[in-house]
C-alpha cells in the first residue's frame, strides 16, 4: 500500500448524498480478473452513455476535473454493496482522498486497506470544501494526514479525526506486504550474505 | 553441530528473520509465475506502486489456458477470459522485466517442466509458484512448494515468504523396482499407502536405493505428486545424476561458479542420525504398476486388482468410496483390466517429459490405437516436443493414431479447450482424478505413460507386464 502523508490536488465536487458502490463501479465490471483497470469504469453509468459516449455534464468528464485526486461528496458516501472494487476503481482513477459528512462503514474500512483516505467533516466544513472544489482546477485542496487537517485553496484549515492505528498504517503504507517490507534491511543483509555464499543463485 | 535433515539445511540457509513466535521470513531463490494465479498479484503491485524486488529471479510462462492445438497462434482458439489472462501475463512479464517465455517461444511449456529444463531450478534453492505442483522441483534437492495469489504478490514484492517450519517425513523406497514399474507407480503407491492427508504438515524426503536409481525425470515425477499426498513439499537429495542434469543448462552456473555450486550442493544431504518425525519404508520390489479406480489420488490399486467395494473401507471412506464408484461408473469386484477407456491423455507436469514420451512411444511403435479411441500426446514444453520430433517419437505417435500437440497443461485440467465430455473415461498420465478435473462428469484413471499407451492400443486398462513384456 502506498504511503499517505500529505496530498495537494484538484477536488471534484459531487454534491450528492448516498453515492453507493453500484454507482462507483457497476456490477458488470466485477467479472474482471484484475483489481486495477477499474478506473476506466469508475462511475460508469453516470459517466458514459449506453454506447460509451462521455456524458459532458458529469464532473469527472469536465476538463478541470479529469485529473482529480480528491472527491468532496454528500452524506453516506460508499453505501450499498461491500465490493472492494469500489475503492479499487477510485484508486485506479487516481482518487486518494474522499471528503464527506459520513461514509458507509464497510466502504470506509475498505478505503484504508487500499490507501484511500476517507475524511469525515461536519456539514458546514464540507460545504466550504464543496464550494472551494467548485472553483475548478486552480483551487487545490490540501489533505495533511500528519497534522490531521484539510486546507482550502485560500488557506482555511480544518481538523479531522482518524483512528490512531489506521493513521499509523496509512502513513507508513502498511499492509501484509508492507509489514514484511519493514524488514527490508534484513532482506538486504540476507541478500548480501547469500550473494557471497551462493553467488550462482 | 546437531545432525540435520536435507530440509533443515535448506531451511536454515534461507531464514531472513525469525520472530519470537517462530514465524520466519524465508528467502525465495526462484519464483515461477503462470497466467492463472498471478494477475491480481501484479495488479496489487501496480496499485501500491511496488516493484518486483528480484525480476531476475522471477520466471513467467503461460501454460494452463493455452490451447495445445496446432492452430493456437490464432487467438480465436482461446475463450475470451483465457485470452485476457494470457495477455495479462504477457504484459506483466514485460512491464516488470521478468524472464518470460511467451506462447510463441519454443521454450514455452508447463511451468514445472520449463523451470528445470532451463536450469532455473538448482539444488539447495527455495522455489515457489502459485501452483501446487511446484513440488516437482524438489527432485533437485530444492525446497519447492505452491503458494496462493496473495503470497505471489508478497514474493514478487519482497522475494520472501512468511512461513513456519514443517515437520520432517522420510519415505524410503528400498531395493530396486521390478520390470514395468515406474516412478509414477512409486509416487502413486506411496499416496495409496499414506493417504492424501498423510503428508499434511510435513516435507517429505524420498530416499532409498529405488529413488537413487531413478533418472532426474523420474524423480520429478515422484516429487510432483508429493502434494497429492498432502505434503508441503517433496525432496530428493542431489547426487551425480542431479549435477549431470543441471550442467550446461542455460541458467545453470558455469566455470568457477559451477565448481563453487558443486561444492555446496554436495553438502545437501540428510546427516546420519538426523531426526524424522515420521518414517515409512516401502520395498521397491513390492511396488506393482498401479492405476486409480476412484476420484482421489489415494484410490490406488495394482493393475491386476479388482474394483473395491465400499465395505472394504472404514469410517468416512465408506461413503466416499460409494460416491467415487457412482461417479466413475464402476461395479465392485470387476477386474481393473476390464475397464474400457474412451480417451488417452499423455502429458502434464507429472509425465510430459522426454523420457515419458519415449516410454509411451516404445509401446506404440508399429501399433495402432483402438478404433474410436481419442488419444493425444501433449509434450510438456516446446523443447520436449522438438526433441521428440528429432528422435522420431512424434511420427510413432502419429502413425499409431495419436494427436501430436503443442506444449501446455491441456487435458490435465479443464481450463482450456481440451476437456472430457460427461461420462467420457480417460486414462491419463496426469496427477489428479478429482470429480470434474478433466471436464464436468469426466472419469479419470491415473497411470504411467507406458500403461496409458497400452490402454490406447487395447481400449481398456492394461497390465503392461503382460502386454509388452519385451519393453518392461
Ligand atoms: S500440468 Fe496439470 S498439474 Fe501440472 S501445472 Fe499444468 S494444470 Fe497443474
Amino acid at each position: 500500500m502506498e504511503k499517505f502523508t500529505k496530498l495537494t490536488g484538484v477536488a471534484a465536487p459531487m454534491p450528492l448524498v448516498n453515492i453507493d458502490t453500484d454507482m462507483i463501479i457497476p456490477k458488470q465490471f466485477l467479472k474482471t480478473i484484475k483489481r486495477s483497470g477499474l478506473g476506466a469504469n469508475l462511475f460508469d453509468e453516470m459517466r458514459f452513455t449506453l454506447d460509451g459516449q462521455e456524458i459532458p455534464d458529469f464532473v469527472l468528464n469536465q476538463p478541470a476535473y479529469r485529473r482529480a485526486e480528491i472527491i468532496v461528496a454528500g452524506d453516506n458516501f460508499g453505501c450499498g454493496s461491500s465490493r472492494e472494487h469500489a475503492p479499487w476503481a477510485l484508486l485506479d482513477f487516481g482518487i486518494r482522498a474522499v471528503i464527506a459528512t459520513s461514509f458507509a462503514d464497510i466502504f470506509y474500512n475498505n478505503c484504508f486497506k487500499n490507501g484511500i483516505l476517507p475524511i469525515v467533516l461536519p456539514e458546514d466544513v464540507v460545504a466550504i470544501m464543496m464550494e472551494d472544489a467548485q472553483r475548478g482546477e486552480n483551487a487545490r485542496i490540501t489533505v495533511d494526514l500528519t497534522d490531521q487537517t484539510v486546507t482550502t485553496s485560500d488557506g482555511q484549515s480544518f481538523p479531522f479525526e482518524v483512528d490512531a492505528f489506521k493513521k499509523h498504517c496509512m502513513m507508513n503504507g502498511l499492509d501484509d506486504i508492507g509489514l514484511t517490507m519493514e524488514k527490508a534491511a534484513n532482506i538486504d543483509t540476507y541478500e548480501a550474505k547469500a550473494a557471497t555464499a551462493r553467488p550462482w543463485v | 553441530m546437531t545432525a540435520r535433515t536435507l530440509y533443515d539445511k535448506i531451511w536454515d540457509d534461507h531464514v531472513v528473520h525469525q520472530a519470537d513466535d517462530g514465524t520466519c521470513l524465508l528467502y525465495i531463490d526462484r519464483h515461477l509465475v503462470h497466467e492463472v494465479t498471478s494477475p491480481q498479484a501484479f495488479e496489487g503491485l501496480r496499485m501500491t506502486g511496488r516493484k518486483v524486488r528480484a525480476p531476475e529471479k522471477t520466471i513467467a510462462v503461460p501454460d494452463h489456458n493455452v490451447p495445445t492445438t496446432l492452430d493456437r497462434a490464432n487467438a480465436a482458439t482461446m475463450t475470451e477470459d483465457s485470452r485476457i489472462q494470457v495477455e495479462a501475463l504477457d504484459k506483466n512479464a514485460r512491464d516488470f522485466g521478468l524472464h518470460y517465455y511467451p506462447v510463441s517461444d519454443v521454450r514455452q511449456g508447463i511451468v514445472h517442466i520449463v523451470g528445470p529444463e532451463q536450469g532455473w531450478t538448482l539444488p539447495g534453492m527455495t522455489v515457489v509458484c502459485g501452483d501446487s505442483h511446484t513440488a516437482t522441483h524438489g527432485a533437485f534437492g530444492s525446497l519447492a512448494h505452491g503458494i496462493g495469489t496473495s503470497e505471489v504478490e508478497h514474493v514478487l514484492a519482497t522475494q520472501t515468504l512468511i512461513q513456519r517450519k514443517a515437520k520432517n517425513f522420510k519415505v524410503e523406497i528400498t531395493g530396486s523396482l521390478r520390470p514395468g514399474v515406474t516412478a509414477k507407480d512409486i509416487t502413486m503407491s506411496v499416496i495409496g499407502q499414506t493417504g492424501t492427508a498423510g503428508g499434511t504438515g510435513y516435507v517429505i524426503e524420498y530416499c532409498g536405493q529405488a529413488i537413487r536409481e531413478l533418472s532426474m525425470e523420474g524423480r520429478m515425477t515422484v516429487c510432483n505428486m508429493a502434494i497429492e499426498g498432502g505434503a508441503r513439499a517433496g525432496l530428493i537429495a542431489p547426487d551425480e545424476k542431479t549435477f549431470a542434469y543441471c550442467m550446461g543448462r542455460p541458467h545453470a552456473p558455469k566455470g568457477a561458479a559451477w565448481e563453487a555450486a558443486l561444492t555446496y550442493w554436495k553438502t545437501l544431504f540428510t546427516d546420519e542420525g538426523a531426526h524424522f518425525d515420521k518414517v515409512i519404508t516401502i520395498k521397491g520390489e513390492d511396488i506393482a504398476p498401479v492405476v486409480t479406480w476412484g476420484t482421489s489420488p489415494e484410490d490406488v490399486l495394482p493393475i491386476d486388482g479388482v474394483v473395491p467395494s465400499p465395505s472394504d473401507f472404514k469410517g468416512g471412506k465408506v461413503e466416499a468410496a460409494q460416491r467415487s464408484l457412482d461417479y466413475m461408473g464402476l461395479t465392485p469386484g470387476m477386474k481393473l483390466t476390464d475397464i474400457k477407456i474412451d480417451t488417452v491423455f499423455i502429458g502434464s507436469c507429472t509425465n510430459g517429459r522426454i523420457e515419458d514420451l519415449r516410454a509411451a512411444a516404445a509401446i506404440l511403435k508399429g501399433q495402432k490405437i483402438k478404433a474410436g479411441m481419442r488419444a493425444m500426446v501433449v509434450p510438456g514444453s516446446g523443447l520436449v516436443r522438438a526433441q521428440a520430433e528429432e528422435e522420431g517419437l512424434a511420427q510413432i505417435f502419429l502413425d499409431a493414431g495419436f494427436e501430436w500437440r503443442l506444449a501446455g497443461c491441456s487435458m490435465c485440467l479443464a481450463m482450456n479447450p481440451d476437456q472430457l465430455a460427461p461420462g467420457e473415461r480417460c486414462a491419463a498420465t496426469s496427477n489428479r482424478n478429482f470429480e470434474g478435473r478433466q471436464g464436468r462428469g469426466g472419469r479419470t484413471h491415473l497411470l504411467s505413460p507406458a500403461m496409458a499407451a497400452a490402454a490406447a492400443i487395447t481400449g481398456h486398462l492394461t497390465d503392461i507386464r503382460e502386454f509388452a513384456p519385451e519393453h518392461v
